[in-house]
């Protein structure tokens, strides 16, 4: 296993009031003493949401009902969940080829996301986009995207509208450890920093591009490191902890709001499944995907609210026993939509029909 | 009506535009105290303040997926890119970002940002600051790719460019920035698609954009006085290509001759060509399909090959003359 370093650093000055006022009691971090049960149920919802859809749409690949490819963030789901579950609905986030999860976490429905996996009109993307541009704009997600970096400027574009429009929204850019080797991840970070833009860059560090480690490809050891050459603050967090990751975010998103400029969050984190469906995992070891398994995000939130008392065993089942309804549902309603007819493949090229 | 040049045409359309719209902003290098590398942007940054005009630092792929991401959350961002030979630094934002987003999420976002691209060679600036590179945008579904060449129309298409819900290149030939024109005042709109007919004549059709269009004209008046008539299209719009104004010239002269700057095979002339060869206007042609375009080569320095790499007036006379007296 990569070396982990588990920091959660709240800068001086920094924290947000309500965290400062929380009652602390209980050995409880202001993650759970500020978050209401309610919250923490939807959290837990959307995390086997996530988990769930990916499991079933993995499935229909193996079954041969859909086609293409997708990148699965099984072992992700806390950093995807805990960033996303404070922002509101004018928030932007821009996604990554591995984006189910923030799609979910930004609220998007299941039936829907799996119309789109089967090509279906009903899907966000009218079946034009599949897994890799996965989005529903109507939550603020402006797409999951299929270049590496690509959304590294876009999100830093979407913060700048923030600006310009003088709103107090942020925007919020998920990438890759891969991505912070592109060019796109410096020229962008590096103007979000002189403009001061509302923006938060999350890196989710699963340890790979593709086949190749951070250790093989990176000069420094953490992507957060890097936050020094723009002048602000990067944080490292477990990124299988969903606490630690929903904390940094109110940091950074109360500072990006407050119009005090961008944050980089690193999570550590790992995917269990390989890069892609033709991944045939040659470059890492069994025993480190166990030690990661072990690790696994979801297993871990619900011991903390058992632990705590927030929840019993039964209120955790009815969580379960709800999303595995909605994604039977929801597959369901998408193997019966539409297909496109091939008449339309130029339709919506253009916002008005060009000759 | 009061004359402008090119470039204070532009200015004007930006600052209509400003003016109309507080989400239009222009953004890019040396655009606000210096006022522009050529001078388009002028004293806007001190009418609309840095947040509108906004200098940004080096670093093309960063500002043009800032100004992809800005159209997409609500704003109508314009990107001037200094030469738009370092657009080859931003093509991923333009063509895998910009072309693509509305497709991709299913029609359900519109990408209204504006590209001002100087373009061309002329100026003894060499390789890297001298390219046409509208035909590799115009390949791409997704993108409008448009190249005017008078004053009023550079007015008239840039406002209409800002106004598109879809991303627009607009193409500025930097020899065009001094010439004078007619151009109307306040805010109008010169329709992104079609072609106009600079010229009418009966002998052959030259289609031609930019810069173009004016050797075009020049060759038209000296042949003229040899009893050749030369129909004049100006292409304006590169995507989409206004192919009924073409085929109906075509059909009226027989002749078609394509002529650009940007290099001549794979370029502009190959579309215009097949088109019209595809159309019911290839039984009325009398002659083959001519094209003259960029040559083989990177723009040399060489004031010379500079000259030779690009049609010239005396070339295009030659050619025509050729072409209409059945010698080619």
């Amino acid at each position: 296993m990569a070396t982990l370093v588990f920091i959660f650093e709240i800068e001086t000055g920094l924290m947000n009031s309500a965290l400062k006022k929380a009652n602390l009691g209980k050995n409880q971090r202001p993650f759970y003493a500020n978050t209401s049960p309610a919250a923490l149920k939807e959290a837990l919802r959307k995390m086997h949401l996530v988990r769930m859809f990916e499991e079933m749409a993995e499935d229909s690949y193996i079954r041969g009902l859909t086609h293409g490819t997708m990148h699965l963030s099984i072992g992700q789901e806390a950093s995807a969940v805990g960033i996303t579950m404070g922002l509101r609905k004018t928030d932007y986030i821009t996604s990554t080829h591995r984006g189910h999860g923030h799609c979910i976490g930004k609220g998007a429905e299941a039936k829907y996301m799996f119309a789109e996996f089967f090509g279906k009109e009903e899907g966000y993307c009218k079946g034009r986009g599949g897994s890799m541009h996965i989005a529903d704009p109507e939550t603020g997600n402006l797409g999951a995207n299929g270049i590496v970096g690509g959304g590294l400027p876009l999100a830093t574009g979407a913060a700048l509208a923030i600006k310009q429009q003088k709103r107090d929204d942020v925007a919020v850019c998920f990438f890759g450890d891969g991505a912070s080797n592109e060019g796109a991840f410096h020229e962008s970070l590096n103007l979000a920093a002189v403009w001061k833009l509302p923006v938060v860059y999350v890196c989710e560090n699963n340890g790979y591009g593709m086949s190749v480690s951070t250790d093989r490809s990176m000069s420094v050891p953490n992507v957060a490191d890097r936050a020094s050459s723009y002048n602000m603050p990067g944080v490292i967090v477990d990124g299988n902890n969903i606490a630690d990751v929903a904390e940094a975010m109110v940091v950074a998103t109360e500072r990006a709001r407050r119009g005090e400029g961008p944050t980089l969050i690193e999570c550590k984190t790992y995917r269990t499944r390989g890069h892609s469906r033709s991944d045939r995992n040659k470059y890492r070891t069994k025993e480190e995907i166990e030690e990661w398994k072990a690790r696994d995000p979801i297993p871990l939130f619900e011991k903390e609210l058992l632990d705590m008392g927030i929840f019993k065993q039964a209120d955790i089942d009815a969580v379960q026993a709800s999303v595995k309804a909605e994604i039977e549902d929801g597959f369901n309603f998408a193997r019966s939509g539409t297909d496109p007819v091939p008449e339309d493949v130029t339709r919506d090229v253009y916002a008005r029909e060009i000759a | 009506m009061r004359e402008l040049s090119f470039a204070q045409a532009l200015h004007e359309a930006l600052d209509i535009a400003m003016e109309a719209d507080e989400r239009v902003f222009i953004m890019g290098e040396d655009i606000g105290v210096y006022g522009g590398a050529f001078g388009v942007t002028g004293d806007l940054v001190h009418k609309f303040g840095e947040d509108r005009v906004m200098d940004t630092p080096i670093a093309e792929l960063g500002t043009a997926g800032a100004a992809v991401g800005a159209a997409v959350a609500g704003s109508r961002p314009i990107l001037e890119f200094q030469f738009s030979d370092f657009s080859g630094l931003a093509m991923e934002q333009i063509v895998n970002q910009a072309a693509k987003m509305r497709y991709m999420l299913g029609g359900k976002v519109n990408v209204p940002v504006v590209f001002r691209m100087p373009c061309g060679s002329g100026t003894g600036a060499a390789a890297q600051h001298s390219q046409s590179l509208e035909a590799w945008f115009a390949h791409v579904p997704g993108l409008k790719v448009i190249e005017p060449s008078t004053p009023a129309d550079a007015k008239g298409m840039l406002l209409a460019a800002i106004e598109d819900p879809d991303p627009v290149l607009i193409f500025e030939h930097k020899l065009l920035y001094k010439i004078k024109g007619d151009v109307p005042e306040g805010h109008y709109l010169t329709p992104i698609g079609k072609a106009h007919v600079a010229r009418e004549g009966r002998d052959v059709t030259v289609v031609a954009a930019a810069i173009m269009v004016h050797k075009a004209l020049e060759a038209a008046e000296i042949l003229q006085a040899e009893g050749i008539e030369v129909e004049v299209v100006d292409l304006r719009s590169i995507r989409p290509i206004d192919t009924a104004t073409i085929i109906a010239s075509v059909k009226k002269t027989t002749r078609l001759a394509c002529i650009y700057e940007g290099v001549k095979t794979l370029g502009i002339g190959a579309e215009i060509s097949a088109l019209v060869a595809e159309s019911e206007a290839f039984d009325y042609l009398d002659a083959p399909i001519l094209r003259l375009g960029g040559a083989e080569s990177p723009i040399p320095y060489s004031p010379i090959l500079e000259k030779a790499a690009v049609p010239q007036v005396d070339g295009i006379v030659e050619a025509l003359r050729n072409l209409v007296k059945g010698r080619i």
